[in-house]
């Protein structure tokens, strides 16, 4: 017993010392190697008298794990204090730069196209487009806008040729006519697009874009105008009351004929939506004329509906702050990357429309 | 139209405020504008009396006047008018008051060294009339006693200007604003006073109308009013014009203005002495002039309605009077002219030689047929009473009577469109305010329309003026139900908004530009395509319709560049022209990269954004819409706006589309010319049109997942090819020898220079070998290895290399 005792002792304290590694395996060799010294002892338990066997294996097996556990610390400890000094060396400046990135953005526009069909996609409306350049029976004659009518000169109208018959569209309204002519009604649409009149100044720009809404079925009337609109500007502006007042005007190609505003105040410098006592127009909508309906085929005793026309881009800068139109259509690099959308914000019914 | 309230109610009992009548205005669809206050500040224009001259020390034309301003206050005023002179009653601006002709504030102010207080006014102004030769004189008889009192009497109501549709004619005419108005409850209109010409001395000018095809004059009336004296108008009507903005001018023309105003009748006031042998109305021939009242000379094509005497024409009808038979201040006989004129003609007529009127804004939009006679009435009676004369009877010549419209009118459309009901009752009270004749039956109303509706023709009109006048706000609300039949986005359109948002996911700014554009920038970028021009552009830089999106992207992406933004990637999705027909365009997703990537980077090396930067950013939009990049085939013929050498197309399937995308560095050419300061420009379209959509849906279009566990093997090759053989031929070519072993190829050099021959290249290849059935023998390896070698150095050529 004491000899294993004395190689206890003898080694604890060896291994006391401030040893490196490769030490560490001699002390490991001497003692577990093939002739280590606890090995050896290990071969000479058969020699031992019965009644001492035992006891001898069970401090021999004692003294193996404490030494064993002992030499398996150490190391670990070695390498621990390896691996830090490898890290301390390696520490790098994180607050350098990340590697460089690059973000895009979706145009306000666009962001707000997309606002607008989720909007009505929720209330059954699908999307249809029509082409910029136009024929003068789409754009105006077939909307009950004849040559020879007044209404005509509020349009600026671009033309491509000389006598007038090709035209870039004025409004989305043409492609009412598109729709209707292509397809049997139930109708229920809407159509965003690109819309051009040659005006230039500061709140007018020669193209800007406009949604086109069409409701066509048996039973229209002008509280579902009214209903459908209210939604509209509810969930577009993301607040939970609108003040909206709906003015009798005129358009040739409705009637009764609606302009409508919504109440909005200045506070703080910023225009809150919704409330207050100052008017804003914002779109302009009616009962679609019984003409419009013969026009493309469409019987008016058995059918009528509504239709509406709403200015994209104001829409657009009442609800995001954005002070002047021209810039929209500018391209300035700084302009788009602060007023632009992440591509990742899909405006959507269950995220919210905006963030 | 301008209106104030005062006039209003010379046609309207009414005693309710000026706010409540700004609100019921544009509830009936007569929108208000603005309003103004004309009076506002006008008070501080004194009666002022000028007590002394004498000349400017520093100036010959100059006069520095003492002016007695009242309250026993003299100020020192410089002057340049003739007419200035001691002991002058005229009218005086203090400084701060606003010229009311050029809306400019007065200031203390140094003249030539001499300090001016304010200024002494002429007519001219103060928007009281043309004379701006010298300084308003005041009578001493009636102003003596006037000295710094106000010059101008208050105006008690504001100027509230309307914006009238062009469906609403009767409402240019301020009666026509009164009579809607009482029919929405908002006071009582008053009768029309009906003052009849009664005279035995016939109209002695003969008036005839041609009948002839196109006639633009349906009915003339006339009547002659001898020995006037054109004067200055009375101060009530001088008063009348001024309160909504009008200059008085002479009593005949004031009166005429004045009655077109109160209810939209046009008059047209001839000096009868200067008409050779009486009024022919009748179209025109081509080729014939005349100098109208606004001073220019006019040449006619044949068949625009004209009036005419024997020595040719005097103006034309209801558009513009000619100078030959103006009147004048000394005019002693007139022929008043109050005729109706067919709307179509007027406008016709007016585009073509581009005059714009008030007679011809209203012709134009519809007159009241049957107001001819009042109009000859109201304006003789008004100008005997103040230019004295003597009238005649009233001539009427017509080749077309008036007919009133009969609408049937079914009650139950009211709710029909409307969604509400107001009562049979209430109907009837509105149509008649409104000066319908109505006949009730049991389910409808049969109406006559009011001469003054010309808009008024179907069942729908009526609805509109209902609801007009009872209010929208009856109207209730339906709230629309969320429910979808149809999807709202087809698979195009669903395309679109994806690469939209995947090119702007890869760094790209979204822009919109015009869709028009600068024919220079479009020249570069239209190759074969036709020029389209815009007949009427706002400007030569916006001229043609754009053939591609890059002439717009390259302006701006110069502009940025200008702006000291280095590097940048902007892109654009919309339609490019081909034709000048509806249709003819294509929806092109286009972008523009420029400069470099990693500038200044502290850890990565910058190098120029380059055609592989772009290439990626196409292929991985591509990739991301659910195209499969294995089908994809390239070659490198560009369009000639593209570097010729490092460009290509993208097709989606070979042979079988047309081009996906083009993409490559800008021509080095084009930078050049279009000064464009960048490092690197490289850009890239994809023709939404020309991406076949797929016939199954991508939900339906994944196979099923199959995975080999079983080992892979990577074997690399380094072939020595042809410098013409290209990495796509290549990869191809080994991919096609074993489409179930060979799982994936990469090339990862390409090589020419030292140890290679000229004329040829070295590409690198790593292949992976994988079998979903087996682990593949050493055996396996080796003779698919040699199947590979073999096969690239029989088909293309190449040299392994040892």
């Amino acid at each position: 017993m004491s000899e294993i005792k004395n190689i206890r002792d003898q080694f604890i304290s060896k291994l006391e010392n401030d040893l490196n590694i490769d030490q560490i395996n001699e002390i490991k060799t001497e003692l577990f190697g093939k002739n280590g010294l606890i090995s050896s002892k290990f071969k000479t338990i058969g020699s031992i008298p019965e009644t001492d066997r035992k006891k001898f294996a069970s401090d021999l097996n004692q003294v193996k794990d404490e030494l064993q556990n002992l030499i398996a610390f150490k190391i670990n400890e070695i390498e621990r204090k390896k691996i830090n000094e490898k890290l301390e060396k390696e520490k790098v400046d994180i607050t350098l730069p990340e590697r460089p990135f690059v973000r895009g953005k979706v145009h306000p526009v666009s962001q707000t196209i997309d606002e607008i069909s989720s909007i009505f996609s929720e209330i059954g409306f699908s999307v249809e487009e029509g082409p910029d350049v136009e024929n003068e029976y789409n754009n105006f004659t077939a909307l009950n806008t004849p040559d020879n009518h007044p209404a005509r000169d509020m349009h600026d109208t671009f033309y491509l040729d000389e006598n007038k018959e090709v035209l870039l569209r004025t409004h989305t309204s043409p492609v009412q006519i598109r729709t209707m002519l292509k397809d049997k009604p139930p109708f229920k649409i809407i159509a965003p697009g690109r819309t051009y009149r040659s005006d230039s100044d500061q709140t007018h720009a020669p193209m800007f874009h406009q949604v086109e809404g069409l409701h066509i079925d048996t039973n229209i009337n002008m509280g579902h105008l009214k209903g459908c609109l209210n939604y509209f500007v509810k969930e577009f502006f993301e607040v939970e009351k609108i003040k909206m007042r709906f003015r009798p005007s005129h358009f040739p190609f409705t009637e009764p004929s609606a302009e409508v505003d919504i109440g909005y105040e200045i506070r703080d410098g910023k225009i809150i939506i919704g409330e207050g006592d100052k008017w804003l127009e914002i779109l302009g909508c009616g009962m679609v004329h019984p003409n419009v309906l013969k026009n493309v085929k469409v019987d008016p005793s058995k059918y009528q509906g509504y239709a509406f026309g709403i200015g994209i881009d104001r829409l657009a800068m009442l609800k995001y702050g954005i002070n002047d139109l021209r810039a929209f259509f500018d391209c300035d690099y700084r302009w788009l990357n602060h007023f632009g959308f992440d591509p990742l914000d899909v405006p959507s019914n269950y995220r919210g429309l905006s963030r | 139209m301008k209106i104030t309230y005062d006039w209003l109610k010379d046609h309207l009992k009414i005693s309710a405020k000026e706010d409540k009548l700004l609100e019921k205005l544009t509830d009936i669809g007569l929108e208000v504008e603005s309003i103004e206050n004309l009076s506002e500040g006008l008070d501080l224009f004194k009666v002022a009396k000028i007590i002394k001259t004498e000349k400017h020390p520093n100036a010959d034309r100059l006069k520095v006047c003492d002016v007695d301003v009242g309250n026993n206050e003299i100020k020192k005023v410089v002057c340049g008018a003739t007419n200035a002179r001691e002991g002058l009653l005229t009218v005086y601006a203090p400084p701060g008051a606003i010229i009311p002709k050029n809306n400019t504030k007065l200031v203390v102010a140094k003249i030539r060294d001499v300090t001016s207080y304010g200024m002494l006014c002429s007519e001219s102004e103060l928007n009281l009339s043309d004379e701006s030769d010298g300084i308003t004189e005041l009578s001493s008889f009636k102003y003596a006693k006037n000295i710094g009192k106000s010059y101008f009497s208050k105006l008690s109501s504001n100027l509230i200007d309307l914006s009238i549709t062009p469906n609403r004619p009767d409402c240019l005419g301020v009666r026509g604003i009164a009579r809607d108005l009482s029919a929405a409850g908002f006071g009582n209109l008053k009768p029309e006073k009906d003052k009849k010409i009664k005279s035995n001395k016939n109209q002695t000018l003969k008036i005839k109308i041609t009948k002839e095809k196109n006639q633009g004059c349906l009915s003339f009336g006339s009547c002659l009013i001898s020995n006037v004296k054109n004067t200055e108008s009375p101060q009530w009507l001088k008063d009348k014009l001024i309160s909504i903005g009008q200059k008085p001018i002479s009593a005949i023309v004031d009166i005429t203005n004045y009655i077109m105003i109160d209810i939209n009748r046009p008059l047209h006031a001839y000096d009868a002495d200067k008409i050779e042998k009486g009024i022919i109305v009748r179209n025109s021939k081509s080729g014939e002039e005349f100098t109208a009242l606004d001073n220019k000379n006019y040449k006619l094509d044949d068949g625009m309605c004209v009036i005419s005497d024997s020595k040719g024409v005097l103006g034309l009808g209801g558009i513009i009077g000619g100078t030959r038979s103006g009147t004048e201040l000394d005019t002693k006989n007139i022929l008043l002219e109050s005729a109706y004129f067919d709307p179509r003609s007027i406008r016709k007529t007016a585009k073509k030689l581009n005059i714009d009127t008030d007679a011809k804004f209203r012709f134009e939009r519809g007159i009241d047929q049957l107001s001819i006679e009042d109009g000859l009435n109201k304006a003789a009676f008004l100008i005997k009473e103040i230019c004295g004369g003597e009238i005649s009877k009233i001539d009427i010549q017509k080749i077309e009577s008036h007919k009133n419209k009969v609408i049937k009118f079914e009650l139950k459309t009211f709710e029909k469109i409307t969604g509400f009901k107001i009562s049979t009752k209430e109907m009837i009270i509105i149509l008649e305010k409104l000066g319908f004749k109505l006949k009730k039956e049991k389910k409808f109303f049969k109406l006559s329309v009011p001469s003054w509706r010309p808009d008024i023709v179907q069942e729908i009109d009526i609805v509109e003026e209902l609801v007009r006048i009872s209010g929208y706000e009856k109207i209730k609300i339906e709230n629309p139900i969320k429910e979808r039949s149809k999807n709202t986005l087809n698979p195009t359109q669903k395309l679109f908004h994806f690469l939209q948002r995947a090119v702007a996911s890869k760094g790209y700014l979204e822009a919109i530009t015009w869709s028009f554009t600068d024919v220079k920038y479009n020249d570069h970028f239209k190759e074969a395509n036709k020029e389209i021009k815009i007949v009427n552009p706002i400007s030569s830089e916006l001229g043609v319709l754009r053939n591609s999106i890059f002439s717009n992207l390259v302006m701006h992406i110069s502009k940025n560049l200008d702006r000291g933004i280095k590097d940048l990637s902007i892109f654009e999705i919309g339609p490019i022209f081909y034709g000048s027909q509806p249709g003819e365009q294509n929806t092109v997703i286009c972008g523009l990269s420029a400069g470099k990537k990693s500038r200044l980077s502290w850890i990565e090396k910058e190098r120029n954004t380059d055609v592989f930067d772009i290439k990626r950013d196409v292929i991985q939009t591509l990739v991301e819409a659910g195209y499969d990049s294995e089908k994809f085939y390239l070659d490198d013929e560009s369009p000639n706006y593209y570097h010729p050498g490092k460009s290509g197309r993208i097709f989606l399937n070979k042979g079988k589309d047309k081009v996906a995308a083009y993409f490559g560095e800008i021509h080095p050419n084009i930078i050049k010319t279009l000064d464009i300061k960048t490092e690197s420009l490289v850009g890239f379209e994809i023709f939404l049109d020309n991406l076949k959509l797929p016939k199954k849906p991508l939900k339906d279009q994944k196979t099923k997942y199959i995975v080999s566990d079983f080992q892979k093997s990577e074997r690399d090759f380094a072939f020595i090819v042809d410098k013409k053989v290209n990495v796509q031929d290549l990869v191809s070519l080994i991919s096609s020898i074993d489409k179930n072993l060979i799982s994936n190829i990469k090339v990862f050099d390409v090589y020419k220079g030292d140890n290679i021959p000229e004329n040829k290249k070295s590409i690198a290849i790593s292949v992976t070998i994988q079998s979903l059935e087996k682990t593949l023998t050493d055996n396996d390896l080796e003779k698919i290895n040699n199947s590979i070698i073999e096969t690239v150095e029989n088909k293309t050529g190449a040299k392994i290399r040892s």
